[in-house]
């Protein structure tokens, strides 16, 4: 007889029901797909554009996403300032935030009458596009990447401080590769939530085929007379969110072992 | 190891019911149209709640004759449901529990009439056609219709997929001027916005927009519109749980007091 571990029955329960929560709209959705004329209803001018486009402003954005997020992320969880909490409560903003108040606060600072006076021209071109994705997105790298440095502790870095090496150093060499699995995941969270994108994108991005039009405000105009294009569309999204979210598992999970072996052969050598 | 199938099943079907107790429970809470018959009796016997499926353009006015119809016949509520036409009608055609629904458009109100979800023939009770609407001051000197091709001036029209789009494409095809657009939303409130928040230098809107937006743009000449006419449409619901209030608020729109407001609002007549 071995002894019982794992969890009360009642919680797989309530975790099947969450579990279908998601899965059911979604297989629902697969079943009224036009299969006959689905590849026709994909592949349709507007459709490639769009989908190209999302692809394109997702990658650009999240790229912004890691530029401006891993510092962020870096100073909020290592450097100790007066008012760090506000900080953090603010740059989280976008999360709750209602994409098209999003839109509206990006129109009031980048926008022809805006605050920066419409020095920075770029209404209803593709950077606006990617201004409103990493707005979005930008919480998503930096609240996960702060998590995984907090957790991740300071030992490790402060031996390679006492060691001699410079703080860059220490960044390059223990930081950032400690906390790799969470970079990727971040940028992954990241590039979905900016693939999702759509009401800062049609507040102030504005609508147009190859230009502004992402998959998500394609299906949307499609919905119109369509529905059937739209429905196609939608199954793509999620398809790609779906290989999205499978390659960087994959990912993260190629690059776990290294860390955990680390690590225990760490714990090894100081027991 | 021998429990194990039969687990599962009792795990699935325990989630399977715990998922319809939650369907069951929302749908009692999504059917607003249930008329209440507590409510006082009026003299001519309309009561109860009667609920109107309004195109969006229609918000500010058929708010407005709902107070007037409601002040009118004491005991009936008239609640509203705006969104997009053709989202009205793929609602309507799930089954969605309305009395009355006013389109923005013939081509709507056809795909319900084809559908069988409305009653009766329905009646055209307004008209509304284009308009050019550009932010305070025209900073783009816009004068008419031929300049919005100029792609120097930012022009934000409605896809042609939308109604309001559907129409510019008519203007321009009898017009006979091609227009280079920056933006072609997909809703008639997102050219506005793009115009009103000064982003766009002019967008192709409906004069009730214009109207209805007051000091925030202004308006240049545009004969061409008056060729191309948007009729609006109202029918009784088939399956309208109270028939009978449809019916009196179909009239009311379109009588002398639904006229009055609509035109207030710069609905035409139909």
């Amino acid at each position: 007889m071995s002894i019982r571990l794992g969890v009360p029955r009642w919680i797989v329960m309530v975790a099947a029901v969450g579990g279908l929560f998601i899965v059911l709209p979604l297989i629902a959705m697969a079943a009224r797909v036009d299969w006959p004329d689905f590849i026709p209803l994909i592949t349709s001018p507007s459709s490639v554009d769009a989908l190209l486009l999302s692809l394109r402003t997702s990658l650009l954005a999240t790229a912004a996403c890691l530029v401006l997020g891993v510092p962020m992320a870096i100073v909020l969880a290592r450097v100790p300032f007066t008012g760090s909490r506000v900080v953090r409560a603010v740059v989280l903003l976008p999360l709750v935030l209602p994409p098209v108040v999003g839109g509206l606060a990006l129109l009031a600072l980048y926008g022809r009458r805006g605050l920066l006076g419409g020095a920075l021209d770029v209404a209803f071109s593709t950077p606006a596009v990617v201004i409103a994705q990493t707005f979005v997105a930008l919480p998503f790298l930096v609240l996960s990447l702060e998590g995984a440095l907090r957790s991740a502790g300071e030992r490790y870095e402060a031996v390679a401080a006492t060691l001699g090496a410079r703080p860059s150093t220490v960044l390059f060499r223990v930081t950032l590769p400690l906390v790799l699995p969470a970079i990727v995941s971040g940028s992954i969270l990241s590039f979905a939530r900016a693939l999702g994108e759509f009401g800062a994108t049609l507040t102030f991005a504005g609508s147009l085929q190859g230009v502004t039009r992402t998959l998500p405000l394609e299906i949307y105009l499609q919905r119109e007379n369509d529905p059937d294009a739209a429905v196609a569309l939608s199954l793509v999204l999620v398809a790609v969110a779906i290989a999205v979210v499978a390659v960087a598992h994959g990912a993260g999970e190629g690059l776990r072992p290294r860390r955990v072996s680390a690590d225990a052969d760490v714990r090894a050598r100081a027991a | 190891m021998k429990a194990r199938p039969r687990r599962f099943a009792r795990l699935a079907s325990a989630g399977v019911s715990a998922i319809a107790v939650v369907a069951l429970a929302l749908s009692g809470c999504s059917s607003p149209a249930a008329s209440t018959p507590s409510a006082p009796r009026s003299s001519d016997g309309v009561t109860g709640t009667i609920t109107v499926f309004a195109a969006a353009s229609l918000t500010k006015t058929f708010t407005e004759l709902g107070t007037r119809f409601e002040a009118a016949h004491p005991g009936a509520k008239v609640t509203f449901s705006f969104a997009g036409s053709s989202d009205l009608v793929s609602q309507l055609t799930a089954g969605a529990p309305a009395d009355v629904f006013a389109s923005a458009d013939q081509a709507n109100m056809t795909k319900a009439v084809d559908a069988k979800v409305t009653s009766g023939s329905p009646v055209d009770f307004a008209t509304n056609v284009l308009a050019i609407a550009v932010p305070p001051g025209n900073p783009a000197h816009v004068t008419g219709f031929a300049d919005l091709a100029s792609p120097s001036v930012k022009t934000v029209v409605c896809a042609p997929q939308v109604p309001c789009g559907a129409a510019t494409a008519k203007v321009e095809k009898s017009a006979g001027v091609t227009l280079t657009p920056v933006s072609q939303e997909s809703s008639v409130t997102d050219v506005l916005g793009k115009v009103t928040s000064g982003e766009a230098d002019a967008g192709i809107v409906y004069a009730t927009d214009v109207k209805g937006a007051g000091s925030a743009v202004e308006s240049v000449p545009f004969p061409e519109a008056a060729k191309t006419v948007n009729v609006y449409p109202i029918s009784v619901v088939a399956q309208a749980p109270n028939a009978a209030g449809a019916r009196a608020f179909v009239a009311y729109v379109t009588g002398a007091a639904g006229r009055a407001v609509l035109a207030a609002a710069g609905f035409g007549a139909p």
